[in-house]
């Protein structure tokens, strides 16, 4: 595919999700498939961030803790101060990369499963400190958050107050999409540069990468951050959309599905968290009827794909012709 | 005479092991310098105590007259000693050009952000690496493995990419360690003449190795090494007829036990 092709694939991907989504949804009456399409957009971006990690040879399984520090700070910062939650929302982004930059300094120096081991921790220390900290009110949570305010530039409403809209869970779902295509725009440049290259050759090895001049501690924490950034911005939204956060809003599970979201997308591919995500969602929800085997049905069937395809769903496809 | 590359009383322990004691030795500019010893003689941590992945105990290096010693490896490399790997340690799933163009780190005129938004300067950069790795491409004759997924590689063309991504670093001081290891006669003497052309590039060579036909062949001078310590250094022809030397390779007689 050239790059013109593929611009206009993802243009037209897009265009469908803004424009084509609410249109079937309004032809079929379905309103509730808003909140379940919103919620893949945000987790496919907390798992982008993951993703990320993976690209340079490291297994994340403390996303949720940077989720729900993202989701924290914006809560305390719209509730208690009353700023606008547009400003909060790459507010919350900036505190998780700086905390991962904290954080990831002294830990990344771990590899395989002791990096894993490490971040695991990290989503119960979060929560344990939620509960602690008396800003964040403790096990109560924060309630009753404030729908977004409207933004306006020179007398141009850019953002309407959702607060006045009719349908809130349309305009929700319209700023996630963009979120994440923003999102995973940013990823794809990313990795498609020489950056990518780079934390390939990370991944790959890391004494070859410092043999050649790449500072590898600094890319290290760099993707981190950025992973971190991605996880902090979805917890924020998370918590603008169901108006509160509590100290288990984001658990050792959803790190655990976040990383799964990965594996199951395709570590290989930028797109691959998306595709993942929706795939785990909505498997999940699916095996609803079948009740009591519902966990059995869905981890068995994550098993399976795992074997069958050890490089994700992405890596089905169809054969290439030659030369292509 | 003045080196570019000298080691002073470099020591290195491990606990109670010693692996390097008191070794002090210069490389000339333009020069290949081997250095040699038996198994366990300590030529691979002299190695990495050059290329500063490891610390040493006491004593240090120097490139051009500044201690190198304790820099992290990266830096070591920015300055011009780089090092290539024993095992074949290359960026497996790249291609050979891939993997020589990312190599080419150390050239980049902007930061990572230049290549993030595909700056002028970064784009100049792509295409000056693109057309450097295709020169060091056929500067090694890889031209025919190009494309070629690294890990598939056979070994003697897996150690040319070795110096390959070495060279794109345009190293002052290139070390190999076993460039010859596990080759055959043809592979071997198409590996020395490959050592040949880079130092005729310009590039000072220090190299660990085993394979002694090759040494002798290469080498403008030989360090010897034998349970952590020199024990000669020399032109092949001196080293050759070293006393120390040939009892270190072939083991002195013990008359207390009669042998």
């Amino acid at each position: 595919m050239t790059n013109a092709t593929k611009l206009l694939l993802a243009a037209a991907c897009v265009l469908f999700l803004l424009v084509g989504v609410p249109a079937l949804i309004a032809a079929t009456g379905r309103n509730d498939l808003y909140y379940t399409l919103t919620s893949v957009a945000l987790l496919s971006i907390i798992s982008g961030g993951v993703w990320l990690t993976f690209y340079i040879g490291r297994i994340n399984i403390g996303q949720g803790a940077f989720a729900l520090l993202g989701g924290y700070v914006s809560a305390v910062l719209v509730t208690a101060y009353g700023i606008s939650f547009w400003l909060t929302l790459p507010v919350a982004g900036l505190v998780c990369a700086l905390a991962s930059v904290l954080i990831g300094l002294p830990i990344l120096r771990l590899r395989g499963v002791y990096f894993a081991m490490v971040t695991l921790t990290l989503t119960e220390v979060m929560r344990l400190l939620a509960l602690a900290v008396p800003i964040t009110n403790g096990a109560k949570g924060i309630v009753s958050i404030p729908l977004p305010g409207g933004v306006s530039l020179f007398g141009l409403t850019l953002i309407p107050d959702f607060a006045t809209l009719e349908n809130p869970r349309l305009a929700f779902y319209l700023a996630s999409v963009v979120l994440m295509v923003l999102c995973f725009g940013a990823l794809y440049r990313l990795v498609h540069s020489r950056i990518g290259h780079i934390c390939l050759s990370l991944q790959q090895n890391e004494e070859l990468a410092s043999s050649i001049g790449v500072n590898i501690a600094s890319i290290r924490v760099l993707a981190y951050a950025i992973s971190s950034f991605l996880g902090g911005l979805g917890g924020a939204m998370f918590a603008a959309i169901s108006q509160s956060i509590y100290p288990s809003s984001f658990t050792v599970a959803d790190s655990v599905n976040f990383m799964l979201n990965c594996f199951l997308g395709g570590l290989h591919y930028v797109l691959g968290p998306i595709l993942g995500t929706f795939a785990l969602y909505f498997g999940w929800d699916l095996l609803f009827q079948t009740g009591v085997y519902q966990l059995l049905i869905f981890s068995s069937a994550l098993i399976v794909l795992m074997l069958v395809l050890p490089n994700g769903l992405l890596s089905l496809r169809l054969p290439r012709k030659k030369g292509a | 005479m003045d080196y570019i590359l000298e080691v002073s009383n470099l020591t290195k322990r491990y606990g109670g092991l010693i692996a390097n004691s008191g070794i002090s030795f210069g490389v000339k500019e333009h020069e290949i310098l081997s250095v040699i010893g038996p198994n366990g003689a300590g030529k691979s941590t002299l190695f990495k105590q050059i290329a500063s992945f490891v610390t040493p105990t006491e004593g240090e290096v120097r490139f051009r007259g500044e201690r190198i010693s304790g820099l992290s490896p990266h830096k070591v490399a920015r300055l011009g000693v780089v090092r290539t790997f024993q095992e074949t340690t290359i960026f497996k799933t790249m291609s050979v050009r891939d993997n020589i163009i990312i190599a080419h780190q150390l050239r980049a005129r902007t930061g990572l952000a230049g290549f993030f938004f595909g700056t002028r300067t970064a784009r100049e950069d792509e295409a000056a690496f693109a057309r450097s790795a295709d020169e060091i491409i056929d500067f090694l004759g890889l031209g025919h493995q190009r494309h070629e997924i690294a890990s598939n590689l056979p070994h003697g063309h897996l150690r040319a990419l070795g110096i390959a991504i070495g060279l794109a670093t345009n190293p002052a001081v290139l070390l190999l360690d076993e460039p010859f290891a596990g080759m055959n006669h043809d592979e071997t003497r198409r590996a020395v003449e490959i050592v040949r052309a880079v130092r005729a590039r310009g590039v000072t060579i220090l190299l660990v190795e085993h394979d002694m036909p090759a040494v002798m062949n290469i080498s403008d001078r030989i360090v010897v090494l034998n349970f952590g310590q020199k024990i000669a250094e020399g032109t092949p022809k001196e080293i050759q007829e070293n006393q120390n030397v040939i009892d270190a390779y072939l083991g002195v007689e013990d008359e207390s036990i009669g042998m």
